[in-house]
């Protein structure tokens, strides 16, 4: 049973948004990059219990990205994992990523391909859906849950308004949330195990990118809160009405 | 040649969101000379089928099969994409929800589509074929030009106000042979809060947050969502302590939102928060801390205790509502 977790580096949450070159570039400088929550606590998580429980019997990460993605790869290897592999390829393009993943996986037989259920900064959530269609699998979006039996995992996942149980065989490509699995923090034994771990390059595949970022935009600042007291609910009302139109 | 959109419903009625992505496949289809192809799953009576000629779907594809009523993503995957190619469609449109996105994602892929998730405006044709779309959870937008042939688009719901016309369209039914592996993923429970509107489809919020103290407090904000007709929302504490249940927690690690109006009571307004709502239209923030950080990011506020402020605005709805 090999799972393989999809890591994505992104700025942390509380960067600040700004943006260089007439705003088509992302401002990168003073923003730490941290392993995209999803992928970490959820993704990753889920990966090493399946692994300590002895159900898996081995936890591979990929990231696709440049060198500058190795710090944070390192990271999620010192939380636990046996192997890292940096596909070497730089687009913001879904179907790029998805189908530098999915080139990467089709020799391994991967039984799992773990994602995380969105990226924090592109908040797309459709990585693992094309990687799951690239590969002829099974795929199970938004998840909560995964307990596996054999060749059949039983998977909990987010619907509109509730929650579904839903039975597929492997191999399954899963994207993970909230209730997969808890936080961790790295201890100091696996940050020197993580140095030590192989990290190693792989050549891109060459995937096309088909779509391309071409322009950024901050929203407009909000004008300025509107203060009313407790005494003037009437008038906050009236502004619902006439002046915000939403009652 | 005609823009494809996947038309969702739920037992037998179609979402709300379903319709507004119908409405805004056939601006598309308007803008490039096209016509509308609804896509619709599952058993639905004709009349029902109907209803999205008022949002100008020309066609309607119907495939009856009940096994797709219940949610099969690679078999509806497999459907759609077996319109695309019927109808020679170069332009796709889903909802970006979870199955939406399921499907979209696979849909994509199939059809080496480039896709735009969480599209928030028409496409601007200017100069290719660019969609604007929300990124860094609401802080910013990013206009993605999409390079492929066939184009994918899922809109966030709740981006454009409905406008029903009239018109009927012609309704046709879609037939594709399907095998085990198509529906090789299978539901074997579902569990459904019942009672509200889903919180993603809500257009009206009303939000508690640590500042209500408990859950005992939840009364008023109950009676306030009642008086607007509005669905309930938590921030995180508030679901870790069990005070709420967990699907109404908003933010990074909760559901994102963007309803019309967001009243945000007791709640701080941590970054993370504001990251589930602020694509939210209007913002109303009560909370006694002036120098709380959401009425930074608020349109209209008071400064006051929740216990006092809330139970007067309720009454104040009621008599505007009775007016
Ligand atoms: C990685 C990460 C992810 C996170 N994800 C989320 C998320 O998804 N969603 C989320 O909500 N949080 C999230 N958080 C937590 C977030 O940082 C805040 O801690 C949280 O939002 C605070 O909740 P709160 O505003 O209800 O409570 P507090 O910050 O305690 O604020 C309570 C507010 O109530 C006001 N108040 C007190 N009494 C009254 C009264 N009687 N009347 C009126 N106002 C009153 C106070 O002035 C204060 O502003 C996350 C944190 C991290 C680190
Ligand atoms: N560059 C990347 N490298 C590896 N995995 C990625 C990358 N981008 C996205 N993913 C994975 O796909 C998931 C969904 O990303 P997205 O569809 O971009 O929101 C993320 O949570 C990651 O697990």
């Amino acid at each position: 049973m090999k799972i393989l977790v999809c890591i994505s580096p992104v700025p942390d949450t509380t960067a600040k948004i700004a943006f260089t070159d007439n705003n088509t570039q992302f401002a990168t400088s003073g923003v730490t990059m941290i392993i995209n929550p999803y992928d970490e606590w959820y993704a990753l998580v889920r990966a090493l219990e399946l692994k300590e429980a002895g159900i898996a019997t081995a936890v591979h990460l990929v990231t696709v990205g440049k060198a500058e993605a190795e710090p944070i790869i390192r990271k999620a290897l010192a939380l636990g994992g046996d192997e890292a592999f940096r596909i070497d390829s730089d687009s913001n393009d879904p179907s790029h990523t998805a189908s530098e993943i999915a080139a990467f996986a089709q020799g391994s037989s991967y039984d799992l391909i773990l994602t995380g259920k969105e990226s924090i900064d592109y908040n797309n959530g459709i990585v693992g859906g094309m990687i799951a269609e690239l590969l002829d699998a099974n795929y199970i979006g938004f998840a909560t849950r995964l307990d596996l039996n054999g060749n059949t995992a039983t998977v909990s996942r987010e619907i509109e308004g509730g929650e579904e149980v839903d039975e597929a065989s492997l191999p399954l490509v899963l994207s993970c949330q909230k209730g997969m699995a808890e936080a961790r923090i790295p201890n100091m034994r696996g940050i020197m195990a993580a140095r030590t771990k192989p990290l190693k390059v792989v050549p891109a595949s060459g995937a096309a990118s088909l779509s391309e970022i071409v322009h950024y935009e901050l929203p407009p600042a909000k004008t300025g809160v509107k203060l009313f007291t407790e005494d003037q609910v009437d008038e906050l009302v009236q502004a619902l009405h006439s002046e915000a139109k939403v009652i | 040649m005609s823009v494809i959109v996947f038309a969702e419903h739920s037992d037998g009625v179609f979402k709300k969101k379903s319709l507004e992505a119908v409405q805004y496949a056939t601006g598309i289809a308007q803008a490039t000379g096209s016509t509308t192809t609804a896509v619709v799953l599952g058993p639905m009576p004709e009349a029902q089928l109907n209803e999205l000629g008022k949002y100008g779907a020309a066609k309607v594809l119907h495939l009856a099969d009940e096994r797709l009523d219940h949610f099969a993503i690679r078999a509806a995957a497999k459907a759609i994409i077996a319109a695309a190619n019927q109808e020679a469609a170069k332009v796709l449109v889903f909802t970006h929800d979870v199955t939406g996105r399921m499907i979209a994602a696979r849909v994509a892929a199939r059809l080496k589509a480039g896709l735009v998730a969480g599209a928030v405006a028409l496409p601007d044709l200017s100069q290719g074929f660019v969609v604007r779309k929300g990124v860094f959870a609401g802080k910013a937008f990013a206009d993605v030009k999409l390079n492929s042939e066939v184009k994918v688009i899922a809109l966030t719901p709740n981006t454009f106000p409905l406008k029903p016309g009239a018109g009927t369209p012609a309704i046709e039914s879609l037939s594709v042979t399907f095998d085990d592996k198509d529906f090789s993923v299978k539901a074997t429970a579902t569990n459904k809060v019942s009672g509200a509107v889903p919180l993603s489809e809500a257009e009206l919020v009303v939000s508690g947050g640590r500042g209500m103290k408990g859950p005992e407090n939840w009364g008023i904000l109950e009676d306030l969502a009642a008086a607007l007709g509005a669905s309930l929302a938590c921030s995180r504490p508030v679901a870790d302590s069990h005070w709420r249940p967990h699907h109404e927690h908003v933010g990074q690690t909760g559901g994102t939102i963007r309803p019309n109006l967001y009243i945000a009571v007791g709640i701080s307004g941590a970054i993370q928060h504001l990251a589930g709502v602020n694509g939210s239209k209007t913002i109303v923030v009560i909370n006694k801390d002036p120098e709380a950080p959401f009425f930074k990011a608020a349109d209209y506020g008071i400064v006051g205790d929740a216990m006092t402020v809330v139970p007067k605005l309720t009454e104040a709805v009621k008599k505007f509502k009775a007016s």
